[in-house]
């Protein structure tokens, strides 16, 4: 019997509708026509006025600095967290502590940010900044612990032993052969905390304060109350370099591994 | 004796930092959002001293069940047409060369990567009066010039598919990609059809990758907020909407809560039942599955 032709049509299908509107969107942020139902002519002049825009420079500034506080500290909670999980997998405690560290990846993200932000302000804690940071480590946190998890599943620990056997010490051990064999898996994890930091708006609205407009939020503001030309160029910058981080978290966790 | 305590220093050591930050900023305010649904609210949109009831009460508004019954028909609907969409592409993401797997395996990746306002933005683009589908139905003669396609319910449920179809792909793949399909050539064999094989062989053989994106599609969708405030109009709100309305609009963080409150139970329920379904299952695969 013929194998049903049906699967291969699906998912051309489904990976067309995946892209036929962020084609039509990048399309558009060349197109000097305001709503792109027309084609005017090829301009940059979007672009141009994205350059004009402080506004975009200083969310932009304010979104790389809570990305980089947020990855750099999510990045060691979730690694120590992913080698307790792995290394005592089984105990009571660990049942726990995997629960709670993936029940933050699905919960849906309102839900984490409207908590927070009574969190923060049961406690009168200014928000701003630091608060956006403290909640994307929240979750952040959980996404490096599964990535580094993960990769642990193909961590041989007869190497530790051999090395301890070998007169390294705790410290030694560590340093020199755990985290220089796990660095793939943690770089990664750290590159998807950082592309979600990024990204985040619900929680970063939730828990944002006067002045740490970050560029989800300015982007959202520009969606609900105009300029859409804008927006459209805006993206088309976003969408390449997140094309880029992709393609190098990719190969960082492919590398070392064997061809799937 | 002193290795195993020993042992439990070093587990405790490990455990201690992720466990503590978890526990005081995301158990403690989960907690928090029960306790503050019990406060009055101060005119000045902070949390008053005492307990009431009179959030209890306001959830007895009248628009709110239709609200919830929306949310649910959306939640629902978005569920069963990514996994409809899903489960026939893991089928042909199992079967063909690598090669080919890899490229289909970063064409779903990458738009679950970019930007999340931006992918919901360029439906508006799209879907827009003054925009390119719109104007190319109407000269097909399809629809009307006065038809809307933005701002309902039917616009909300397709953005909601578009965005959540990535998180159905790739556990129903990861399931398939393990199922042996020589079980399906047996079936056939013995005289069954493509499509009896297909649903009496290969959709139980993918169960757990079912169920994984019965849950991480259905409990985001029950949160959504952005897509229906973008894309929809008043006649297509949801819950999450009616949250942050409450939070910014009226700034009456304690209804807010009240409305968290409801949510979470409803998020629960399900999550709750099919992590209990699945480990009853397969407890080896759960644990790996859930690391996807």
């Amino acid at each position: 019997m013929k194998p049903s032709r049906l699967p291969l049509i699906v998912t051309w299908a489904v990976i067309a509708f995946f892209y036929v509107p962020i084609v039509i969107l990048v399309a558009n942020s060349f197109n000097s026509s305001r709503f792109g139902g027309s084609w005017e002519s090829t301009s940059l002049k979007w672009y141009v006025r994205l350059m004009n825009e402080p506004s975009i420079w200083h969310a932009l500034t304010n979104t790389l600095a809570i990305a980089t506080a947020a990855t750099l500290i999510s990045m060691v909670l979730g690694t120590s967290a992913a080698f307790a999980l792995h290394r005592f997998a089984g105990s009571k405690l660990q049942k726990l502590h995997y629960s709670i560290i993936y029940t933050p990846l699905v919960l849906p993200e309102i839900l984490m940010g409207l908590s927070m932000l009574l969190f923060f302000v049961a406690l009168k804690v200014q928000l701003g900044l630091a608060t956006i940071a403290v909640a994307h480590v929240t979750f952040c946190l959980s996404y490096v612990a599964m990535t580094v998890l993960a990769r642990l599943q193909d961590f041989d620990f007869a190497i530790i032993e051999a090395a301890q056997d070998l007169g390294a010490g705790w410290w030694t051990t560590v340093w020199k052969v755990l985290l220089p064999m796990l660095a793939p898996g943690i770089l990664a994890g750290g590159l998807l905390a950082f592309t979600l930091s990024i990204d985040d708006f619900v929680i970063s609205f939730f828990v944002a304060g006067p002045g740490s407009t970050t560029l989800p939020i300015k982007i959202y503001s520009m969606i609900k109350y105009g300029a859409p030309p804008l927006i459209n160029a805006l993206s088309t910058i976003l969408l390449a370099i997140t094309f880029l981080c992709v393609i190098a978290s990719q190969y960082l966790s492919n590398r070392g591994r064997p061809a799937a | 004796m002193k290795a195993e305590r020993r042992r439990k220093l070093s587990e405790w050591l490990v455990t201690l930092p992720s466990f503590l930050w978890l526990l005081l900023l995301f158990l403690v305010p989960t907690a928090l959002v029960f306790a503050i649904m019990f406060k009055p609210a101060t005119p000045y949109g902070g949390i008053g001293e005492g307990w009431t009831l009179a959030t209890l009460r306001t959830l007895g508004n009248p628009n709110y069940p239709a609200i919830v019954a929306r949310t649910l028909w959306l939640s629902v609907a978005a569920t069963a047409l990514c996994i409809l969409l899903a489960t026939p592409m893991g089928y042909y993401m199992a079967r063909v060369s690598p090669a080919r797997r890899r490229l289909v395996l970063l064409l779903v990746i990458l738009p679950f990567w970019t930007s999340f306002l931006v992918r919901i933005f360029a439906w508006k683009v799209l879907l827009h009066p003054e925009g390119m589908l719109k104007h190319g139905l109407v000269l097909l003669g399809l629809i009307a010039p006065e038809t809307s396609l933005l701002y309902n319910a039917y616009a909300v449920l397709l953005v909601m598919v578009y965005t959540e179809l990535p998180f159905a792909i790739l556990p129903i793949y990861a399931a398939s990609e393990k199922f042996d399909f020589r079980l399906i050539e047996a079936a056939k064999d013995l005289g069954a059809t493509s499509f009896l094989a297909f649903r009496k062989i290969f959709l139980p053989g993918i169960r757990v990758g079912l169920l994984t994106a019965f849950l991480m599609v259905f409990i985001p969708s029950l949160g959504s907020y952005v897509i229906p405030d973008i894309v929809g109009g008043p006649t297509s709100e949801m819950i999450g909407n009616k949250i942050a309305q409450r939070t910014f609009v009226d700034r009456n963080l304690p209804h807010a809560a009240g409305l968290s409150a409801l949510l979470t139970v409803a998020v629960l329920i399900p999550m709750v039942a099919i992590t209990a379904l699945r480990r009853k299952e397969s407890p080896k695969d759960a644990l790996r599955e859930e690391g996807v």
